[in-house]
């Protein structure tokens, strides 16, 4: 018979009755943010299949109707094929700038719950490490679903073309540890909305998503460049397109994963001297 | 029925328990530290906490209670001295601490997104309990924390005193040595401060360490065997609660109040009635052994004050005689 159910004095022991282990790991942070995804996930994964559909209609259709009967398309392919990697990417971005702004700063101030996991076995490795692959979790399912309504309408023109998603994932990855070091870094949240009217809309508008960077003033090119997002575009197209070369491919996913890796060390850093004071 | 576990303390470590191999305090700070660039808020305190007690940090707002509490719970890292906590130096066994900790933050730290069950489920993992142990857990503990009937509903809506009792019912997930709380029932109303206090006295007649902050002297004495006051990051006194106000008060307190803007100025008229006068803003403070007798000579001298009380003495008036201060201002 049980005794009263307190006992807090008592050895947790795992399944094989050995003593326990010490740490869930980053693991259990993944498991914190996805308990907390599956009560609102209906709601998101509505809206990661519906802005592609409204977004490809729109744009591909719609805008493209002008430019396809104005100039042919653009290289040689009808506006929709040209813009549905962009807005593969450029909705990657979204997840990944959606999940690592309001809510690590939440978690460090308004809620709290990093607090709770640090004063667990947990370090700032795991808590950063476990909130970023939950990230990976959400843009591969945005990536996929998109993926799939693209290529039901037939943008999709080879079989390469499913190698965009993974590159697309990484893309946004690279995006999100940068954004995660930035947001703990702020106090306040005035700077999360600076991010998203200054670096995330911009960075979408002029890196190749919508329409190709030749059009940009000369100095404005090599900016284009530097962000992660235009190599992320311009992988995913020649891989739609079937014109990917592997040499340029392995470039822009290298250059993707420097800044993926940059990103995590920045916000390893940028946390701890944050929560351990 | 699952097998029962032996009702011995969790060691992470697999090893005999730790308090049992030896009679080591469970906690021991010797010239311990906090400075946040060059303000001190922890100046230099030694503290022992033994198994088994439950041991208080008294202290008004800013004393460095909770600097302290966060050095024990190895989430600040020490400026200077020694601290060791069971057995162990933060400074390098720190995940290995925290495992065999319960902690209790000033401020909650609930995902209030999350249902009350949810919240106990998630925490557990952190520390790597298989998930059918910690289901089991987390329903003993809501059991215990008298939430059962709130497991399903999301955290957010519910009563401080709830959310209070939820942070203890997860600190206690992973079967802690010892439980932190700071500032358990800061906040709360009388009826909840109550509920929450029968629940800790619940786990120190279960052998659980605690080890509390507060700066309410009602608290101290109900919860603590011993604590420290603490005031401006030292150690003002040790003891007790019985002891200290033995050693650093009177018996009874006569407390009157006068009709006058000034408490100060009417120090002559009650001149000889006690050991000692504090003078507060609203009232005089007598103290005495015996405050009827005091009372008796007042209205022998013909002071005819608007209000008279006598009570005994608390830890309140160990802190004013200490440090001239009221703990709660
Ligand atoms: N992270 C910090 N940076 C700077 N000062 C701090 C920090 N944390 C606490 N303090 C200061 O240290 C003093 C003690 O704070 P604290 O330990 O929270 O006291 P208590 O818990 O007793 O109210 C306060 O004056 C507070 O302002
Ligand atoms: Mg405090």
């Amino acid at each position: 018979m049980a005794r009263t159910g307190t006992s807090a004095a008592r050895v947790t022991q795992d399944a094989d009755g050995g003593p326990a282990r010490l740490t869930g790991g980053w693991q259990a942070v993944t498991a914190h943010w996805l308990a907390k995804y599956r009560r609102v996930w209906f709601g998101t994964a509505i809206t990661s299949f519906l802005s592609p559909l409204l977004y490809l209609a729109g744009m591909g259709y719609g805008l493209g109707m002008l430019v396809d009967r104005g100039a042919g398309g653009i290289d040689g392919v009808p506006y929709v094929v040209f813009v549905a990697p962009g807005v593969l990417a450029a909705t990657t971005l979204q997840v990944a700038a959606g999940e690592t702004t309001f809510s690590v700063m939440g978690s460090i101030k308004w809620d709290r719950t990093y607090h709770g996991m640090l004063a667990t076995p947990l370090g700032v490795r795991d808590v950063v490490r476990g909130h970023l692959a939950y990230v990976l979790v959400r843009l591969t399912m945005a990536a996929v679903v998109f993926f799939g309504v693209a290529a039901a309408l037939g943008t999709v023109r080879s079989w390469w073309g499913l190698l965009a998603v993974p590159v697309a994932v990484l893309g946004g990855l690279a995006f999100a540890s940068c954004c995660y070091a930035y947001s703990a870094s702020l106090t306040n949240d005035r700077g999360l909305a600076l991010m998203f009217r200054f670096v995330v809309m911009p960075m979408t508008l002029f890196s190749g998503t919508f329409f190709p960077i030749a059009q940009l003033p000369g100095w404005l090119q090599p900016v284009a460049w530097l962000t992660p997002l235009w190599h992320t575009v311009d992988a995913s197209r020649t891989l739609f397109l079937g014109t990917a070369d592997p040499g340029g491919i392995l470039l822009h996913v290298g250059y993707l994963v420097l800044w993926a890796a940059g990103g995590y060390l920045a916000a390893v850093r940028v946390l701890h001297r944050r929560m351990v004071v | 029925m699952p097998v029962e576990p032996p009702q011995v303390p969790a060691d992470p470590t697999g090893s005999p328990t730790y308090e049992s191999a030896t009679r080591e305090p469970m906690i021991r700070a010797r010239g311990l530290v906090k400075a946040f660039d060059d303000f001190t808020a922890v100046d230099g305190i030694d503290v022992e906490v033994r198994p088994g007690e439950a041991f208080g940090f008294l202290g008004p707002n800013g004393a460095g209670k909770s600097s302290t509490m966060r050095m024990i719970g190895c989430v600040s890292p020490p400026t200077a001295g020694e601290l060791t906590v069971l057995g162990m130096d933060p400074r390098t066994d720190g995940p290995r601490i925290r495992a065999g900790l319960g902690v209790v933050p000033q401020r909650d730290s609930l995902d209030e997104e999350l249902t009350v069950e949810e919240n106990i489920w998630v925490y557990g993992r952190y520390f790597g309990l298989p998930r059918r142990l910690v289901r089991e857990r987390a329903a003993e503990l809501l059991e215990f924390a008298q939430l059962t009937d709130r497991a399903r509903s999301v955290v957010e809506p519910l009563s401080g005193g709830m959310k209070r009792r939820l942070t203890i019912a997860r600190a206690l997930v992973n079967s802690p040595r010892i439980l932190l709380l700071d500032e358990p029932t800061t906040g709360l109303d009388p009826q909840a401060r109550h509920v929450l206090w029968d629940r800790l006295f619940r786990l120190k007649r279960e052998g659980v360490t605690l080890v509390l902050t507060t700066h309410y002297m009602d608290e101290a004495e109900q919860l603590c065997d011993r604590l420290v006051v603490m005031d401006h990051g030292r150690i003002v006194a040790e003891g007790s609660p019985s002891a200290l106000i033995a050693q650093h008060s009177t018996r009874e307190v006569l407390e009157l109040r006068f009709d006058t803007a000034d408490h100060a100025a009417r120090l002559g008229e009650v001149d000889g009635i006690a050991e000692r006068v504090e003078v507060l803003p609203d009232r005089l403070l007598l103290y005495t052994a015996d405050g009827e007798a005091a009372q008796s000579e007042l209205h022998r001298r013909g002071l005819e004050p608007l209000a008279a009380l006598v009570r005994r003495s608390t830890l309140e008036d160990v802190f004013l005689h200490l440090t001239g201060r009221t703990l709660v201002d």
